[in-house]
């Protein structure tokens, strides 16, 4: 079962990109679709089976890398942490590699774009079932790749390439943070194994090792060095940058990699590695205050973007903030619900976006658009689910998942679990802010578009529409569905309501899916959502008591000083409520700035310029680095290319001689025509001169030397 | 042993060049044309032995295998002696594969003087295959040195513009190194009265004496390797080379010298080698850090990559004297893959070259569109040679820095800064040659891989991507002969009582709270 569904996209993407010429573009849609959408069963099977049955395992496949006492193999583990990023993956991939069929469906390479797709969601996959830290890094490295060739797919543009190659080094910034953690891991724990890593990590608490000379608590260097890695793939403040650039790629690749699934890799890496994670406190605490940032500082950015991409790409950002700082609490189930619910939200509001850029004849300037929510009703509805997910408004799914997030934090009782909270809900207010704004500037208001594009608005086909539907169901029920699974009390009992409203409206649903044109579409919504609905019934008769402990067992570990969740659901009620005041007002400031009184947004700019600069250059992040990183490393590479290699080492060396040779010798010039042989020649002379003489006159060169030398 | 594999592989070559000399006669196109299918010919037999002899390796052993033995020059006690183990084995398996691969890259290449051409080739894989045969110092340093003549050749007489000043370089460099090492060769024959190199890792040397001899190995291995700031030869060298000496310059000559200090260095020198890890150390972290930088600065493809492969063979240095078995198989799979991604990545110049005449990168661009094979092969080695996993590049680049980490932190990671600027000069040098706005007419008219092309660069693809997946098959040949190689080592250091550099770092497990009980 695990087979299937890490290794038939492996085997969609050979097909489809070795063969693509010969079964044409059709048959690499069918073929990539069609595993996709089996690999997804499969892991909704295996959802049910580990969390349900306690099937958790580990499957050996092959050894990698031995090499003395350092061994690694190819395997797969299979345990809730993995299932769950399994469903998210696949699910979502699925849903985008359907999507694709029809936004890509103008484009010259559909195949090859498939086959990306195909292969990146592979490298996921590797990623989120190894068994060690080592294939984790291959998947890393893999979805790395992957989302290297999707955002420069257009690669005429000087401007895609320029994004990718940026996405790729600024990730090798990570990376190399990563692989350190790692050395570090095999240094101290003797294994990147995670059992043996797991099993050693609390006798190893009390351990300091010398890092770059310095005397440093072991594992507190190991997990910022490991974090370092997780900063950089999932878009965390000081390695971001990457990340809004990205956008360049085609639509469908942002709501998969950039949104969904690629920029979780972080979260799942913590939540993966919390077993050491719980004995770094310091360590968590960095977690916490990177997330809290992130969280405000993309947000303020969001504010003030204009390419409706880039406004989701910071929101992305600013959610991935949220995550890591209730890992940072170690709130990890918290955090894989938000990561769980969101990868539905975003991808929904990404591909939503999708549609509207493929109205709209590819425009991306919300300036430029407006007006057109009757000609595009279903992606207006579509869009609306999404923001309402995303502001975090009952009973929509980010609801259950920010609100508990930010209990969490509050729940903490640190300083910066509360700073953390507070950052997440001014964050909280601008996301709702800028959501409404981006739904109001881009669907209400007078249309912007010239009257040629306006003129060929339609609404997308329904082989686009269909996976919209799919995800729209994770976006409204995911979160209360999921929500005593993930992060719910085992001394708690209101969980029955949630789901009975579920059951309720998943039927409604199939119902209503039936009716799509899309045949794949229909199948997959049917059936994950009939296997959800199983899922439900299981965990009535075999779980009455659900509760995070009863579903993660031991694949995340929390100390039990530590249990933040478990603390969230006794928090005060205002802690509670705030989120959803904020978001509430955020909405409505978005109204009255964007809908009934547009002068204010111009307003508010002309008294915070300053503020509103910073906010609109991104904070200067991108100069900075170009100034910093780039233009240094060009100087040096000049400097010592220029001057080291040809004025320093060249210039005194063969240079130097040569010039000498040539006042020795003015032939030089005649010589050079036959001089390589002679030189060839003098060589064989010499060697063979030599030891002619060393054999004749044996005796004595050996006693000269032995006199010479001998000491 | 009845059977002379070795011999055989090392001589084959030459009785190829003796049929070419004896039955081609004349320039013309006939004559051309047999010159290079005796060659190829040739070339592939030995391939075949080579694979005969991997067959029949015994992967558990870590003793010398087909060995053979007999006299030479009696009156020294210097013998015919040759013989591999797993360190030795697989370069040689390396150079009777791309020897077939450089010939028929130079089927059209090669224009003028093909016969000739083609007979320095032989005579290069006779005497590559012999250095990593021999095991007699003096038989080992006559191949060595005996590279270099069919080497300059090829550079001198079939290279670009500027082929003189190159192969000058490329002399001076390696004539310093190999006088310093002759001399020191003798020294320790002089000291020890045998050149028999089994006999000599077993003689040991006073160690006053074993600084001495091993800067003067040093002096030449450092330069073949080549590490900075000996290193300028190798890119004018490889720029002026054609493709095919390009290959095997990159492929099989640069691992000379990491094969000398595996060889030689090590287990003769040992205190020696042990009192200049940081020197070693240093000079490849230098080498990572300023020739990656330096490779990011040029125009020019070929400039490029031979800049790149400095950087790597940094790697190389810094894993095989970290003396941990992680960094020293590392190191020696890290010498094979570089060999194949820097060997296929010169023919992808060659390729653009051969339809272009130009390495300048701003003569390129956009050629994605018309010649989608060509980019897709370059983009796996592309990728290989920034060390993705599951590409050969990875498993040797990993296992070298986790050895250097175990050793030495600081410098584990300042050299691992190269994973950042790898990703970054070898992204550059893809995205401007084949991405990028259609501009260049002439680039865009190129034809993709032919047949012939495709049959050079996919087995080297395959292999790559084989490596990178399954290395354990060919770590599990290397790993007895360097398990035996280390524990010597540290037995000899043990025996002149010097800790090795690993051992003072690797007690940094302190538990403070024993240590306040």
């Amino acid at each position: 079962m695990e087979l299937l569904a890490v290794f038939l996209p492996l085997l969609a993407f050979i097909i489809a990109g070795l063969f693509g010429k010969q079964i044409g573009d059709k048959g690499c849609q069918f073929i990539t679709c069609a595993s996709l959408i089996i690999a997804a069963l499969c892991s909704v099977l295996l959802f049910v089976d580990v969390t349900m049955h306690g099937g958790g395992r580990i499957t050996v496949l092959a050894p990698w890398v031995i090499s003395g006492d350092f061994t690694v193999n190819w395997a797969l583990r299979i345990d809730q942490l993995a299932v769950v990023m399994m469903c998210v993956i696949n699910i979502v991939s699925a849903c985008v590699h359907v999507y694709s069929v029809g936004y890509m469906s103008h484009d010259e390479c559909k195949g090859r774009f498939m086959a990306y797709l195909s292969l990146f969601t592979f490298a996921m996959l590797m990623l989120v079932t190894s068994d060690n830290l080592l294939q984790l890094f291959f998947g890393w490295e893999g979805v790395g790749v992957a989302s290297y060739l999707l955002i420069g797919f257009w690669n005429h543009k000087n401007s895609a390439n320029k994004a990718a190659q940026k996405a790729f080094v600024v990730n090798r910034v990570g990376d190399f943070g990563l692989l350190l953690g790692i050395f570090g891991i095999f240094a101290v724990f003797g294994s990147v194994q995670y059992d043996e890593i797991f099993a050693q990590a609390p006798d190893l608490a009390q351990t300091y090792f010398n890092l770059f000379g310095y005397e440093v608590h072991a594992l507190t260097a190991i997990c910022l060095l490991l974090f370092v890695g997780a900063v950089g793939k999932s878009a965390q403040l000081g390695l971001h940058t990457w990340l809004p650039d990205a956008m360049e790629g085609p639509t469908p690749v942002s709501a998969l990699i950039h949104a969904a699934t690629m920029v979780t890799a972080g979260v799942f890496l913590v939540s993966r590695m919390s077993p050491v994670f719980e004995y770094a406190p310091d360590a968590l605490m960095v977690v916490t205050l990177f997330g809290a940032c992130t969280a405000f500082v993309a947000a303020t950015i969001g504010l003030t973007q204009f390419d409706i991409k880039r406004v989701i790409a910071y929101s992305t950002m600013s959610q991935l903030g949220y995550m890591f700082f209730a890992l940072g609490v170690s709130a990890y189930g918290a955090a894989m619900f938000h990561l769980m619910t969101h990868a539905f939200f975003k991808a929904l509001l990404f591909l939503g976006a999708g549609s509207v850029i493929h109205a709209m004849s590819d425009e991306q300037d919300m300036r430029k658009m407006g007006g057109i929510w009757k000609k595009i009703p279903f992606t207006y509805t579509m869009m609306w689910i999404g923001s309402l997910a995303l502001a975090g408004i009952p009973p929509f799914a980010g609801y259950y998942s920010k609100d508990i997030v930010l209990e969490s934090a509050w729940a903490d009782h640190t300083w910066f679990g509360e700073f953390a909270y507070w950052m997440g809900i001014a964050a909280a207010f601008m996301t709702a802010f800028y959501t409404w704004r981006l739904l109001i500037m881009t669907f209400h208001g007078k249309p912007r578009a010239s009257e040629k594009v306006m003129s060929h608005i339609h609404e997308s086909p329904a082989v686009m529409l269909g996976p919209l539907v799919v995800l729209a169901c994770g976006a409204i029920f995911a979160g209360s569905f999921f929500y005593q699974g993930f992060v719910g009390s085992a001394h708690h009992g209101e969980h029955g309501e949630a789901h009975e409203v579920v059951a309720h409206d998943t039927d409604a649903n199939v119902h209503h899916e039936q009716h799509g044109d899309d045949k794949h579409d229909t199948e997959l919504a049917t059936h994950t959502e009939n296997s959800d609905h199983h899922v439900d019934e299981d965990a009535h008769s075999t779980h009455p008591e659900l509760s995070k402990e009863v579903f993660w067992k031991d694949a995340i570990k929390v100390l039990p000083e530590n249990d933040t969740v478990e603390a969230a659901h006794s928090v005060p009620m205002w802690v509670k409520k705030m989120p959803l005041i904020v978001g509430l007002i955020g909405i409505f400031m978005a109204y009255i700035s964007y809908l009934f009184v547009p002068a204010i947004p111009e307003f508010t700019k002309r008294i915070f310029k300053p503020i509103h600069a910073l906010f609109f250059n991104k904070w200067f992040f991108d100069e900075l680095y170009d100034l910093l990183f780039v233009k240094t490393s060009i100087l040096f590479g000049k400097i010592f290319w220029k001057g080291g290699d040809q004025g320093i080492i060249d210039r005194f060396g063969p240079d130097g001689l040569a010039a000498l040779s040539k006042g020795i010798g003015v032939k030089f010039g005649r010589f050079q025509s036959g001089f390589v042989y002679n030189y060839a020649f003098v060589m064989v002379i010499a060697v063979i001169a030599i030891i002619s003489w060393f054999y004749y006159k044996n005796e004595q060169a050996l006693g000269l030397i032995n006199s010479g030398f001998g000491m | 042993m009845e059977f002379p594999l070795l011999s055989i592989m090392t001589f084959l070559p030459l009785a190829g060049v003796l049929i070419i000399l004896a039955t081609v006669r004349g320039s013309g196109e006939v004559a051309d044309r047999n010159a290079k299918y005796v060659s190829l010919y040739t070339s592939l037999f030995t391939f075949a032995f080579g694979l005969y002899m991997f067959a029949n390796f015994d992967g558990n052993s870590a003793e010398f295998q087909f060995v053979e033995t007999s006299s030479w020059l009696k009156p020294f006690g210097i013998n015919y002696h040759m013989g591999v183990d797993g360190i030795s084995m697989f370069f040689v398996l390396l150079s009777v594969f791309l020897t077939p691969i450089c010939i028929i890259s130079a089927w059209d290449a090669i224009k003028k003087r093909v016969k000739e051409f083609m007979i320095a080739f032989l005579i290069l894989e006779s005497f590559m295959v012999g250095t990593f045969c021999a095991l007699d110092a003096i038989l080992f340093y006559v191949f060595f040195e005996g590279v270099l003549i069919p080497m300059f050749l090829i550079i001198g007489v079939w290279g670009g513009a500027r082929r003189v000043y190159s192969s000058y370089k490329f002399f001076l460099y390696t004539l310093l190194g190999s006088v310093l090492m002759l001399i020191g060769l003798l020294v320790l024959y002089a000291q020890t009265g045998t050149t028999d190199i089994p006999e000599l890792m077993n003689t040991p040397v006073s160690s006053s004496l074993q600084y001495w001899l091993w800067l003067a190995f040093f002096a030449s291995f450092a330069v073949k390797m080549p590490m900075w700031p000996v290193h300028t030869w190798l890119p004018d060298a490889h720029v002026e080379a054609p493709t095919a000496g390009s290959v095997i310059l990159a492929g099989v000559l640069l691992k000379m010298g990491g094969y000398g200090f595996l060889r030689f260095s090590i287990p003769m020198f040992p205190e020696a080698s042990a009192y200049f890890v940081d020197l070693v150390f240093w000079l490849s972290v230098i080498a990572i850090i300023y020739t990656s930088l330096v490779a990011l600065v040029q125009e020019d493809m070929k400039k490029l990559i031979a800049y790149s492969s400095v950087a790597h063979m940094g790697f190389v240095t810094l894993g095989i004297f970290t003396m941990t078995s992680q960094g020293v198989e590392g190191s020696i799979f890290q010498m094979l893959s570089h060999g194949l991604i820097s060997g296929a990545l010169f023919l992808c110049v060659g390729v653009v070259y051969d339809r272009l005449h130009t390495r300048e990168l701003s003569r390129y661009g956009g050629i994605v569109s018309n010649m989608p094979k060509y980019a897709t092969i370059f983009m796996i080695l592309m990728l290989g040679s920034v060390g993705l996993p599951g590409t050969s590049g990875f498993v040797g680049e990993f296992l070298i820095l986790l050895g250097t980490f175990q050793v030495d932190t600081l410098v584990a990671a300042l050299s691992a800064t190269g994973v950042i600027l790898g990703a970054a000069y070898m992204l550059m040098l893809y995205k401007r040659v084949v991405f990028g706005p259609r501009e260049n007419r002439d680039a865009l008219a190129m034809p993709d891989l032919n047949k012939r092309e495709l049959s050079l660069l996919i087995p080297l693809v395959a292999l790559v991507l084989w490596l990178g997946v399954f290395p354990s098959d060919v770590m599990n040949k290397i790993s007895p002969s360097v398990d035996k190689l280390i524990a010597e080592y540290n037995e000899k250091l043990e025996k002149a009582g010097i800790e090795p550099k690993q051992a003072n770092e690797l007690t940094f497990l302190v538990d403070k709270k024993d240590l306040e009980d």
